[in-house]
């Protein structure tokens, strides 16, 4: 087996291992944690030929680089608009390719999004809990925390060539409102509540990490009591302080709480809205669960066939090159 | 009881049996739980039990709310809750030196001695009423009347893993380091996260627990082989 050794010359804060995600532990208080914005980790995947869920590097906008000391490995890199350096050239941030033994690579904040994923053809070392390699970022349980100064050890580290380019970005999202269905709580806010939380005029706070992420903007009056008897809180619920502000809860999110919720944002509409950051306006609007369940079917119908299409081998190095070449005229092939 | 239905997103099923705590509504969220278990309807994913209210997770491509909150309708049906006490689980302590800090401070307040302060917690009638705040953290309700104090105004950091802690009616035994506003009473070798792949977590919901304990030597012992020091 083939290693490959990739220092970390700089890692900001929040860089993390992730698989698919530790599912059904939640009775036990453990929030599944993965990818934050799951579209993106998979695409990175499906594009270097990994099986889908395959453990990855969550890149903050904190930003990440690599050098790698030995060896060589093939890696897909998806998420937001970033910055991709390699071997000292800026290439397209939704790429396929090959680090090579001296060669460095650095992932950082573009101009927008706030999460991106290298995907790996190897398994990197990272420790396992409970079945899975997902970095749970508050208590540290499970996957790897990486930071400056630390070694990526890619065990079976691979090479795939044929695999090397551009990937298609995802062309079946669009800009809307982030689509919530109302409640469990909304009956104990205030009158006007919902309408508030469906107004606008909210931004991403600074108060943005892998637990949740805390809107400025209207707060809603609570109607009664601050609090209910804790209960199990879905990712994408989006919880309300007793100041009136909300908080959208994610991956790393507690698994019970007793914080009133106003409304959940659908689940195929978090990848996006993880990409916000903070500054950006976030806008919301209510559908039905039945109508919700219906978007959801239909992403998932457009996100597999987009996943289908991502993952195809376009061909071996050399047609590549030769197919970019007819397009672009030319390129170095130094 | 009869329980209300709420949809959660595009996801999720919550099953509601009473908006303040009760016994009566634990226990139905616990015969629910347990039916759930044993039947679980297609397209559900997990079943998450907590003081009220229990939440099924279910795949939306697979199923919807209607069709989970019929399956549980069916299953309540045929349900009657009643008192259980799980499995009895045990639970050393030491409340000793370092690891009662807090003790001095808990019988001020409540006017016992921290001999009876102690006495007191050993004999709380303790019950798993659900997890949360951090993975494995267990709720455990049954502090005695007597022994009962508000949490502190302000939360204190770094408070080590397996701390015994209380605060009205609640311990909690930590799984790692973090802030808390409770009282800290003592301090457990017992892991609660086992390490054992087959049983990771040491309670079930609605389990009871019984805390014994121990001198400081023998949590010295006992913690060296978990790793708390």
């Amino acid at each position: 087996m083939s290693e490959a050794v990739l220092a970390i010359t700089f890692a900001g804060p929040l860089v993390t291992v992730q698989d698919s995600g530790r599912r059904g532990n939640l009775r036990f208080g453990v929030s599944a944690s993965g990818p934050m914005d799951r579209l993106s980790f998979d695409a990175a995947n499906a594009a270097l030929g990994n099986p889908a869920g395959h453990p990855a590097i969550e890149v903050s906008a904190g930003g990440l680089m690599l050098h790698c000391k030995r060896g060589v490995v093939s890696l897909g890199i998806a998420g937001g608009v970033f910055v991709v350096e390699y071997a000292g050239r800026r290439v397209a941030d939704w790429t396929v390719l090959t680090l090579h033994e001296g060669e460095r690579l650095a992932v950082r904040a573009g101009a927008s999004g706030s999460w991106a994923y290298i995907a790996i053809a190897g398994d990197v070392v990272a420790s396992d809990w409970l079945g899975s390699l997902a970095t749970h970022s508050t208590s540290g349980f499970g996957g790897k925390i990486l930071r400056t100064g630390q070694e990526i050890s890619v065990q079976g580290a691979m090479v795939r060539d044929n695999r090397a380019g551009d990937i298609a970005r995802p062309d079946f999202q669009n800009n809307d409102p982030f689509r919530v269905v109302l409640g469990p709580q909304e009956h104990q806010f205030a009158d006007g509540s919902a309408e508030t939380l469906l107004g606008g005029g909210y931004r991403v706070s600074e108060a943005y990490d892998r637990m949740g992420m805390r809107l400025s903007g209207p707060v809603m009056a609570l109607d009664g009591a601050l609090s209910i008897p804790s209960e199990p809180v879905l990712r994408g619920a989006i919880q309300v302080s007793g100041e009136g502000v909300p908080t959208v809860l994610l991956a790393d999110h507690q698994t019970t709480g007793g914080y009133p919720k106003i409304a959940t944002v659908i689940s195929c509409d978090l990848d996006r809205l993880v990409q916000c950051r903070a500054g950006e306006e976030v806008a919301f609007a209510a559908v039905s669960a039945e109508e919700a369940v219906a978007i959801v079917r239909d992403h998932a119908t457009a996100r597999a066939a987009y996943l289908e299409e991502v993952g195809e081998v376009s061909g071996t190095l050399e047609e590549r090159l030769m197919r970019e070449n007819l397009i672009h005229g030319c390129i170095n092939l130094d | 009881m009869t329980p209300s239905f709420k949809a959660v997103a595009d996801s999720a099923l919550l099953v509601n049996f009473a908006d303040e705590i009760s016994d009566t509504a634990h226990e139905s969220v616990l015969a629910l739980d347990a039916a759930l278990a044993q039947d679980i309807p297609e397209g559900a994913l997990e079943v998450v039990p907590a003081l009220v209210n229990l939440m099924v997770i279910f795949d939306p491509v697979v199923t919807n709310h209607v069709a989970v909150e019929v399956a549980v309708k069916t299953l309540l049906a045929g349900l009657k809750p009643q008192p259980s006490s799980g499995v009895l689980r045990h639970v050393q302590v030491c409340y000793d030196g370092p690891h009662g800090r807090d003790l001095e401070a808990v019988a001020k307040q409540t006017g016992l001695s921290t001999d009876a302060v102690i006495a007191a917690h050993l004999a709380g009638d303790y019950k798993v009423l659900m997890y949360g705040f951090t993975p494995g953290c267990a709720y455990l309700s049954g502090i005695p009347e007597a022994a009962r104090i508000p949490r502190k105004p302000a939360a204190v950091r770094d408070i080590p893993a397996g701390s015994v802690i209380i605060a009205g009616q609640q311990c909690i035994v930590t799984t790692l380091t973090m802030p808390t506003g409770w009282s800290i009473i003592g301090r457990s070798p017992t892991p609660i996260l086992t390490g054992d792949d087959a049983r990771p977590f040491l309670f079930d919901v609605g389990d009871t627990v019984a805390f014994e304990r121990i001198d400081l030597a023998a949590y010295e012992v006992a913690a060296r082989k978990v790793g708390h020091v």
